[in-house]
């Protein structure tokens, strides 16, 4: 790519930034960006308050074990799931983007297992070592 | 690839989409986000090494948690109120999450009245983020001075475990810090909004540049992962 090519296109991306067909849409100069109806963002906006209250509801009732740990992550999930989404507008960013940013928070998972491992043997090791000291 | 070269600035091809679009984008000898300003590609790679940051954080508080023999305090209690006499659990995270929320709602809606070129909009519902962003600070130092009066500190605590000071000190004190940021960046660019900084193409202070809409986008991102941050602590701090 020539010098030219490169300021033309940097100068067009931060009106076009999501158009892919930039060179067609350059005349209406005010239909560009994230353009999506309002409602979308009211309708996200009352789910995070229900899922919100939901994951107080899952502690206010007092339920345990499994069933409240997949109720929190759930709602966890689901949550940041809308917020990336929709809010941050990943679902209509380039997937080479997309990929680039979410895949390595998915390999942080790794870490806290191998983290999990460890506590239980640091758990153990205070357990044992306590006890005989006791 | 022929689809990756970009060699006549007259006319952009169609992108391929998928996988093969993947591998075209970075394998192209030239930017690898095609289309995605560099200004919204900064602000993604910072926030994911903040991702990584907090990830280490709530690893590091987890690993303490699970490994301590002495019993951890109950966060449902800890957190309670007593409001109109009546005894409620983690209401005030409870709340404080609603505020958070509610100001990535503002947000949003801000960022898509800069698009829409409407000046006045976006700078009030930015300043109305900041001031919910504000709330949720205000919250969160009643919550640290009540904590604090009550014998809680970085080593030690009236209920059990010493690494429940320590963990909830550095995480909700770095995530309120980002707030607090956070606040002080939704000021100065809803004064340039409201200025007109971004019709007028007035040069920026600091970088002499000519701004545009797109830096609304840039700070919601940000205000947005402030917003995403505390929903795993939530989960993972408040409701474990």
């Amino acid at each position: 790519m020539t010098e030219a090519a490169v300021q033309i296109e940097g100068r067009r991306h931060p009106l076009h930034a999501h158009a892919p067909d930039a060179a067609a849409s350059a005349v209406t100069t005010h239909a560009e960006g994230q353009q999506h109806p309002i409602k979308l963002y009211l309708v996200v906006w009352g789910w995070l308050f229900v899922l919100s209250a939901c994951s107080y509801l899952v502690d206010y009732f007092g339920l345990q074990g499994y069933l409240r740990w997949s109720l929190i992550l759930l709602f966890m999930v689901l949550k940041a799931g809308l917020i990336v989404a929709v809010f941050m507008h990943m679902a209509w960013e380039r997937l080479a983007l997309t990929y680039a940013i979410l895949l390595p928070p998915v390999l942080v998972l790794v870490f806290v297992a191998i983290m999990v491992f460890e506590s239980e043997y640091t758990h153990l090791i205070r357990v044992l070592f306590f006890s005989q000291a006791a | 690839m022929a689809e990756t070269a970009l060699t006549n600035p007259g006319q952009s091809p169609a992108r391929t989409a998928g996988l093969k679009g993947i591998a075209a984008d970075w394998s192209s000898d030239q930017r690898a986000f095609k289309n995605v300003s560099w200004g919204k590609a900064m602000m993604w790679i910072f926030l994911l090494s903040d991702t990584f940051i907090f990830s280490c954080f709530l690893l590091s508080y987890m690993t303490a948690r699970m490994s301590t023999t002495v019993p951890w305090p109950n966060p449902s209690e800890v957190f309670a109120l007593t409001i109109g006499g009546h005894h409620i659990p983690l209401i005030l995270i409870a709340i404080m999450t609603f505020v958070l929320i509610s100001s990535s709602g503002t947000m949003a809606m801000a960022v898509n009245f800069g698009y829409r070129r409407d000046r006045v909009k976006t700078a009030v519902l930015m300043l109305v983020t900041a001031a919910l962003g504000a709330t949720f600070v205000g919250m969160q130092a009643f919550e640290w001075t009540k904590l604090i009066q009550e014998g809680v500190r970085p080593w030690e605590n009236p209920w059990g475990a010493a690494q429940f000071g320590s963990s909830f000190f550095m995480i909700t004190g770095f995530h309120g810090t980002h707030v607090t940021f956070g606040v002080i960046f939704l000021i100065a660019i809803a004064r340039k909004v409201w200025r007109g900084d971004f019709d007028h193409g007035r040069r920026g202070f600091f970088t002499s540049r000519k701004g545009n809409y797109e830096i609304v986008e840039t700070m919601g991102l940000y205000w947005h992962f402030v917003d995403l941050v505390w929903v795993f602590i939530f989960a993972f701090f408040y409701l474990w």
